[in-house]
C-alpha cells in the first residue's frame, strides 16, 4: 500500500467528492419533491392518478438504475444531437454533460423508491389526528402542510435515513457515464498511477464516512422530535 | 407504422437471440449469487447471534461495510482483488497467470455483496420467532443442531420471505453492474447492440422492458409463495 500519489492526485479526488455531494443534494432535493407527489398520488381516490403513480413506481423499481441512466444519457441524449435547434440553444452545454442526466435519473429513482415509503408513512399517521385537524376547521392543504406531512415524515425518519444512504450509493453509477464523481476520479487515478487498490480503498472509506455522516444527521433530526414516553 | 415494423425487426430479428442469451446469463448469475448470498447470510447471521469477540466484530464489520459502500465500487474492488488473489495462489504453485472465469467471478462478487443484506434479513427473521418455541425444544432436550434444523430454519422462513424476495429483485437489478467489468450479460449485450446499430434509445428501452418483465414475473411467483406460507402462520 502506497499513498504518496495523494499529493499529486488529491485535488482530483476532492473535486470528485464535491461532485458526488452535489449529485446527492440535487437529486435528493428534487427526488423528495417528486416522491411527495408520487406518495400522495398513490393514495389518490382518482383512479387515473393512482394508476399512474403505481405504474411509475413499478417501472422505476422494476428496472436497474444503470439501465435508466443509459436510457436517458445515451438514448434521450442521442435524440437531442439530431435537433440543430437544441444544439444551438443555451441549454446545450448542460445537455452535453452527463451530470444533469444522472441528476434526472436519480431524481426519478428517488421519486419511485421514496414515494412508496412516503405512501406508507402517510397511511401510518393516526386517523384521529387528521380528524382533529379537520374538526378545527383546517383546509385540506393546511392539514397536509401542518399535520399530515410532518407527522408522516417524523414516522419515516429512520427509513428516510436508509433511503438517503441508498441514494449516496447510487450516485456512484454516475462514473459509468463519464461524470467525474469520486468513483470516476478514483478510476482516473487508477488509470494514471497503475495502482488498483489504494484509490478504490480510499474512496470506499470516504463512502463509509459519508454514510455514517448521513446516519448521524438523521439521528440528530430524530432526537429533535419529542417522543411521548411512558411516564 | 413503418418504424414500428423496423424497430421490431432490429430488436427481435437481428438481436433477439443474443438478447435472450444475455437474459439467461443474467438469470443464472442472479440465481448463483442468490444461493451464495443465502449461505453467507445464514453463516454471518448465526455468527452475529451466537459468537462473541473478534468473530462477531468481523461479521458486524462485513455487514456494515457492504451495506454502506456502493455496489459498483465493491464489485470493482472484489473483482480485481479476486483475480489477483487467484493469480497469487497460482503463482505460489508455480503456475503462470490464469484466466479468471468471468461468470464465477460475477456470481461470487454479487453473492458476497448480497450476503450482508441476507444476513440482516435472516437475523431479523430468527429474532421474530417466539422465544417460547426454542425454549420448548430445549426443554425436550433437543440439541443445538436439531433446534436449528427443525425449529429455527423452517420457522424463520415466513418472516424472511418478504425480505428475501426483495433481495432477489435487488440482485437482478444489481447484476446489470457486472456489465461494467465487461462480462457478457444482458446489459453488456445491449450495449453492443446499441453501439453497432446506433439505436441507443430503442435498445435501452427494450432492455428495460426485459428487466421489468423478469421482476414482475418474480413478484408474482414470490406472491404465491408468500400466500402459501402465510396459511400456516398464526393469525394476528
Amino acid at each position: 500500500m502506497h499513498f504518496e500519489w495523494t499529493a499529486t492526485y488529491g485535488h482530483i479526488l476532492l473535486t470528485g467528492l464535491l461532485t458526488t455531494i452535489e449529485l446527492l443534494l440535487f437529486s435528493g432535493f428534487f427526488g423528495f419533491l417528486l416522491a411527495l407527489l408520487v406518495g400522495f398520488g398513490r393514495l389518490s381516490k382518482q383512479p387515473l392518478i393512482a394508476w399512474l403513480s403505481l405504474s411509475f413506481t413499478n417501472l422505476i423499481r422494476g428496472t436497474p438504475l444503470l439501465v435508466q441512466i443509459y436510457v436517458l444519457y445515451y438514448g434521450v441524449g442521442s435524440l437531442f444531437v439530431g435537433f440543430p435547434a437544441v444544439r444551438d440553444s443555451f441549454l446545450w452545454p448542460y445537455l452535453r454533460e452527463g451530470f444533469w442526466y444522472v441528476v434526472v435519473a436519480l431524481t426519478l429513482s428517488v421519486g419511485g423508491y421514496v414515494g412508496e415509503v412516503i405512501k406508507g408513512g402517510l397511511r401510518g399517521v393516526p386517523k384521529g389526528e387528521l380528524e382533529a385537524a379537520r374538526a378545527l376547521g383546517m383546509s385540506r392543504f393546511l392539514m397536509i402542510r401542518r399535520i399530515w406531512l410532518p407527522r408522516a415524515i417524523q414516522i419515516l425518519l429512520p427509513s428516510l435515513a436508509g433511503e438517503s444512504v441508498g441514494l449516496l450509493k447510487s450516485t456512484a453509477l454516475a462514473s459509468t457515464v463519464a461524470v467525474m464523481d469520486v468513483l470516476g476520479a478514483a478510476n482516473l487515478v487508477r488509470a494514471q498511477t497503475f495502482r488498483t487498490y489504494e484509490p478504490l480503498l480510499l474512496i470506499a472509506v470516504t463512502y463509509l464516512v459519508l454514510a455514517l455522516l448521513i446516519e448521524h444527521v438523521f439521528r440528530r433530526l430524530e432526537l429533535r422530535i419529542p417522543v411521548r414516553g411512558a411516564l | 407504422m413503418d418504424w414500428i415494423q423496423q424497430a421490431v425487426n432490429t430488436v427481435i430479428g437481428d438481436w433477439g437471440v443474443a438478447l435472450m442469451q444475455g437474459a439467461m446469463v443474467t438469470l443464472q448469475i442472479s440465481l448463483g449469487a442468490f444461493a451464495i448470498g443465502l449461505v453467507i447470510g445464514l453463516t454471518v447471521a448465526m455468527v452475529k447471534m451466537t459468537c462473541n469477540g473478534s468473530l462477531k466484530a468481523l461479521a458486524n464489520g462485513y455487514t456494515t461495510v457492504c451495506r454502506a459502500v456502493p455496489e459498483l465500487l465493491l464489485i470493482l474492488l472484489l473483482y480485481y482483488a479476486g483475480s489477483d488473489l487467484i493469480n497469487a495462489i497460482a503463482a505460489l504453485f508455480g503456475h503462470g497467470p490464469v484466466e479468471v472465469n468471468g461468470f464465477m467471478a460475477a456470481v461470487v462478487v454479487l453473492g458476497i455483496v448480497q450476503g450482508a443484506y441476507a444476513a440482516e434479513i435472516i437475523r431479523g427473521a430468527v429474532q421474530a420467532i417466539p422465544a417460547g418455541h426454542i425454549e420448548a425444544a430445549k426443554a425436550f432436550g433437543a440439541r443445538r443442531g436439531f433446534i436449528v434444523r427443525r425449529i429455527i430454519l423452517p420457522e424463520m422462513m415466513p418472516y424472511a420471505l418478504a425480505g428475501l424476495s426483495n433481495l432477489w429483485l435487488v440482485l437482478i437489478k444489481d447484476s446489470a453492474l457486472i456489465s461494467v467489468v465487461g462480462y457478457n450479460e444482458l446489459l453488456f449485450t445491449t450495449k453492443q447492440a446499441a453501439g453497432s446499430t446506433r439505436e441507443y434509445l430503442l435498445f435501452y428501452l427494450s432492455v428495460a422492458a426485459i428487466y421489468l418483465t423478469v421482476t414482475l414475473v418474480s413478484n408474482a411467483v414470490f406472491g404465491r409463495f408468500e400466500r402459501s406460507f402465510s396459511r400456516w402462520m398464526p393469525a394476528n
